[in-house]
């Protein structure tokens, strides 16, 4: 799947809830059903500074591609991270640093992509695109 | 009608003081607005917005300069505003009263002007461990540039100050205290009279940032004897960037000018300027005249009801909101019991506070969540932020049951 054919699967899920708190009610479950990331990798050093909820991010570069695992210690940020992390994990780094996410201004979310925000969402985005350029001027040098 | 009973509390009738705040009958998400955060700012009654809109409309015109008509009605209002704040904290003279940007600006002014003639090597600045962050920083500033050490007065699990603790650290080599007057994060009114009483019995100076405490309490800064002390309009009805610096007119005197410009001057050559008077010399620049104006209609505004009947009416709404939050499973203050005034902190156990605000906001309930510029506090309690309720006198019972709820809400849907 590409990375706008899993942004138009979202946007396709999220219209099935009109209702603002059935939005959330989904974004809660994503992150209750999705365990994110392996225990060792929580670490200070893979913390997204946020404002208020914490993210912990972690990449691994496999065949090319890269997959990310990530957490929150807050429900509502784990949720979002989820669906970023469904969007973008196990592209290459060309197409993530590529990448337009336009998902969650369609499904409503856009607010939680603004600086006062800060709710790590916003830093994580501007992380996993750091990494992306990163392995891909890797990989041009070997 | 019980309804009516418990919303005419102290004389004030709640649903006629709601209709004279326009923002009040917004909608979000489809659901009428209760608003929680007014620790952060205050809605504006009609009588501000007014105010604001007249002066723009028919009398705008730049203070203190022109002989013409406009310029003297703007330069009247102006100074009438000066005159309210006055009398509002009671300063002994008008000219005690310095307009500034807001609270930060007002102790930053302090800070650097005290420290650049008074502050040395090895000198100390007293703070508390619950100020916020604007009476942190000026401090640290300043202190790193002189050498000088900035100490912290302990606080106790409840969120008081440790008097104890106060007066060890009041040693012969501080020079300054600058304490708050009411907790923003947690609600603690703090027993400034007596920090003062301390601290000028060895001429120490003290300065109460009261940014919390002007919109709950009654202030008189000559009853408390404070050196200086600092308010904002904007959470007290009036206009945003705008704010109040009082300050003792022998300290006034004695420090030096903040910031250089027009209006600041009396004379300039360019081998010698002669500073202006008092409150002109600190207020360098064309300054925020809608703002004064704003802040004055605040003023006539608060004192249409009577601030004591405010007081008593926000005092009547705390106690039935503490009774109602404490009733919520699970629910934990931040922040003491008793003697508080303003913002109720608190958590749910087991839930972060950012998905707390997040599910109240989504049920049109504005609570602010996370450190509330006061992160040595939240790290204090080993937290990363606390949700918090901040009530004014225009919020009703009502709305405390919607918070009920919405908590109740949010427990089911995050557990």
């Amino acid at each position: 799947m590409t990375i706008n054919e899993a942004q138009d699967e979202i946007i396709e899920e999220f219209a099935f809830f009109p209702e603002w708190m059935e939005k959330y009610e989904y974004i809660i479950q994503l992150a209750k059903d999705l365990p994110l990331i392996d225990g060792q990798y929580k670490t200070e050093a893979n913390i997204i500074k946020g404002c208020q909820s914490r993210v912990w991010l972690h990449p691994e570069f496999k065949d090319g591609k890269i997959f990310f695992t990530a957490d929150s210690d807050a429900l509502i940020t784990k949720g979002l991270v989820a669906m970023v992390v469904k969007v973008l994990s196990g592209q290459t780094p060309k197409e993530i640093a590529d990448a337009e996410i336009y998902f969650i201004d369609e499904i409503g979310l856009r607010t939680h992509l603004s600086p006062t925000r800060s709710n790590g969402l916003l830093s994580m985005l501007k992380q996993m695109k750091l990494y992306a350029v990163a392995y891909q001027a890797q990989s041009l040098q070997n | 009608m019980l309804q009516n009973d418990a919303d005419i509390i102290a004389g004030i009738d709640v649903e006629k003081v709601r209709s004279d705040f326009p923002l009040l009958t917004r909608k979000i998400y489809g659901k009428p607005l209760v608003y929680f955060d007014n620790a952060a700012t205050s809605q504006k009654p009609t009588a501000v917005l007014d105010a604001l809109e007249d002066y723009y409309r028919k009398y705008n015109a730049n203070v203190h300069r022109g002989v013409h008509s406009l310029s003297q009605e703007a330069t009247e209002a102006y100074e009438g505003a000066r005159r309210k704040v006055a009398a509002y904290i009671n300063a002994a003279y008008d000219h005690e009263i310095i307009f500034t940007r807001g609270t930060t600006e007002s102790i930053n002014l302090v800070a650097a002007t005290f420290a650049r003639k008074f502050l040395k090597e090895g000198d100390v600045v007293l703070i508390s461990a619950m100020e916020h962050h604007s009476n942190i920083v000026p401090w640290q500033l300043v202190c790193e540039e002189k050498n000088a050490k900035l100490e912290v007065i302990a606080i106790n699990e409840h969120g008081e100050l440790l008097m104890d603790d106060f007066e060890k650290k009041l040693t012969d080599k501080v020079k300054f205290v600058s304490i708050t007057y009411v907790s923003n994060s947690l609600g603690t009114i703090n027993p400034v009279q007596e920090i003062i009483k301390r601290a000028h019995a060895k001429n120490i100076p003290v300065l109460i940032d009261a940014a919390q405490a002007v919109v709950h309490l009654p202030i008189d800064v000559q009853k408390l004897d404070a050196d200086f002390l600092a308010f904002s309009s904007h959470k007290i009805y009036g206009p945003t960037g705008f704010g109040i610096l009082y300050g003792k007119e022998e300290w006034l005197n004695k420090l030096p000018p903040y910031q250089g410009g027009g209006e600041m001057i009396k004379t300039v050559t360019f081998e010698k300027t002669i500073y202006n008077d008092l409150p002109y010399k600190f207020e360098a620049g064309t300054p925020d005249i809608a703002g004064a104006i704003g802040l004055g209609a605040a003023i006539d505004y608060i004192n249409s009801h009577g601030k004591d009947n405010i007081f008593k009416a926000e005092e009547e709404l705390l106690e039935y909101a503490m009774d109602a939050l404490t009733s919520v499973k699970g629910l934990r203050i931040v922040g003491p019991l008793t003697n508080r005034v303003g913002s109720i902190s608190f958590l749910l156990e087991g839930f972060h506070p950012f998905d707390v605000g997040e599910i109240l906001d989504k049920q049109g309930i504005a609570v602010r969540t996370g450190h509330h510029c006061t992160q040595p506090v939240m790290d204090f309690f080993c937290i990363p932020g606390t949700v918090r309720a901040s009530l004014s006198f225009y919020n009703t019972r009502e709305e405390i049951d919607k918070l009920v709820k919405g908590l109740e809400k949010a427990r089911m849907m995050l557990g």
